[in-house]
């Protein structure tokens, strides 16, 4: 729900790279989101073509990548993949475990500049 | 007639403070045609989006450390009893321990009017849309606020069980607020604002059993999704179990 807060901090930062490159344009961002950061991919996607126009990055073409969560139980020492990502039973002890290795990614990985 | 579009709906009170983080439209306008074909460079940059949000996190806790002042977030969906526990907190805890109050809401000052007591500094924060609270809006907050001699903050965030839990504001406590009429399973729908929580209250117990809520489910799901979570059942509106709640706030201190 807070996409468009997120979609604003990745083109402010896409526009001080692009200012501090010298680039008169923003062509495309490269953004990573873990599925649990919290933030939809989808609704991330919309929330750009709400606060590109207007701007050096208007219309630019926006990559989200997604990254699945991994979990890593600390008795069997192994990591899984949870099935659902609402919490973390381990598969083989079932431990509920809090301990996440991947997916609370939000970040802008790359950029194309002019 | 408001004679400022940009500025909040609502009329200032007396006694609360208002404090708008809308941000004005500043973007650089577009330069006019196509981009020329393999001009393009590739910058690689690996920047945590949520990294400024963390940063001033950091700061706002040390600024309360330094000041003596703990403080406590509060998060829960809309309508599970927020504000009615701190109503309650705050005349219980009147003349022990001087408190002050941030509430965060889309819009209206509605809540902060609600927690108007006689020398609490309480501030509205008005998000103007925003689902959530983040640290640099707190850090406007703190500086409109009189702090003199506060030692607990009380942070209202803005009613919503899921994005607050991305945002660090620089509390020392996280409380979620679940109340029974909201169902036993949202620790499992809603897991982030619960596994990101010091304490758990689950509210409304006084209305438990009119709704057929299962208690040992609900705090079985709590456990199974929390549990680092210390979990205080109560009901603001009657009373019962709050001062469990209040001696967590006064081990603090």
């Amino acid at each position: 729900m807070h996409e468009l807060g997120i979609a604003e901090s990745a083109l402010d930062l896409a526009l001080d790279q692009a200012r501090q490159a010298g680039a008169t344009r923003v062509l495309r961002l490269v953004l990573r989101v873990g599925a649990l950061s919290g933030v939809d991919p989808e609704a991330l996607q919309f929330a750009f073509t709400a606060v590109l126009p207007g701007t050096a990055a208007e219309g630019a073409s926006v990559q989200i990548d997604a990254v699945p969560a991994v979990a890593y139980c600390p008795d069997c020492q192994r990591d899984f993949s949870p099935d659902t990502h609402l919490f973390f039973e381990c598969p083989v002890c079932g431990r509920v475990c809090g301990a996440i290795k991947q997916g609370r990614e939000l970040d802008l990985v790359r950029l194309e500049l002019i | 007639m408001n004679p400022d579009p940009i500025a909040p709906a609502c009329l200032s009170t007396p006694g609360v403070i208002l404090v708008d983080v809308r941000e004005p439209d500043d973007s650089p306008p577009a330069p006019p045609g196509d981009p020329l074909p393999g001009a393009a460079r590739t910058v690689d940059l690996q920047v945590r989006l949520l990294d400024q949000n963390d940063r001033q996190a950091a700061a706002n806790r040390t600024w309360l450390r330094e000041r003596g002042i703990r403080a406590v977030n509060l998060v829960s969906s809309p309508g599970s009893g927020k504000t009615t526990l701190l109503e309650r907190t705050l005349d219980a805890l009147a003349g022990e321990v001087r408190c002050a109050v941030l509430v965060g809401d889309l819009e209206t000052d509605n809540d902060a009017r609600r927690l108007r007591r006689e020398g609490l500094p309480v501030a509205q924060i008005t998000t103007g849309g925003t689902c959530h609270l983040d640290a640099a809006m707190i850090a406007r907050g703190l500086e409109a606020l009189p702090l003199e001699g506060v030692r607990l903050l009380f942070i209202e965030n803005v009613g919503n069980l899921v994005c607050p839990a991305s945002f660090d504001l620089g509390e020392n406590r996280r409380v979620t607020l679940l109340s029974c009429a909201e169902g036993e399973d949202k620790p499992l729908k809603y897991p982030p604002i619960f596994t990101s929580a010091h304490a758990v209250i689950l509210n409304k117990i006084d209305v438990a059993a009119v709704l057929g809520f299962d208690r040992a489910a609900a705090l079985a799901n709590i456990h199974r999704v929390a549990p680092q979570a210390e979990v205080l059942e109560l009901s603001a509106r009657t009373r019962e179990g709050l001062d469990r709640w209040l001696d967590y706030l006064r081990a603090l201190l």
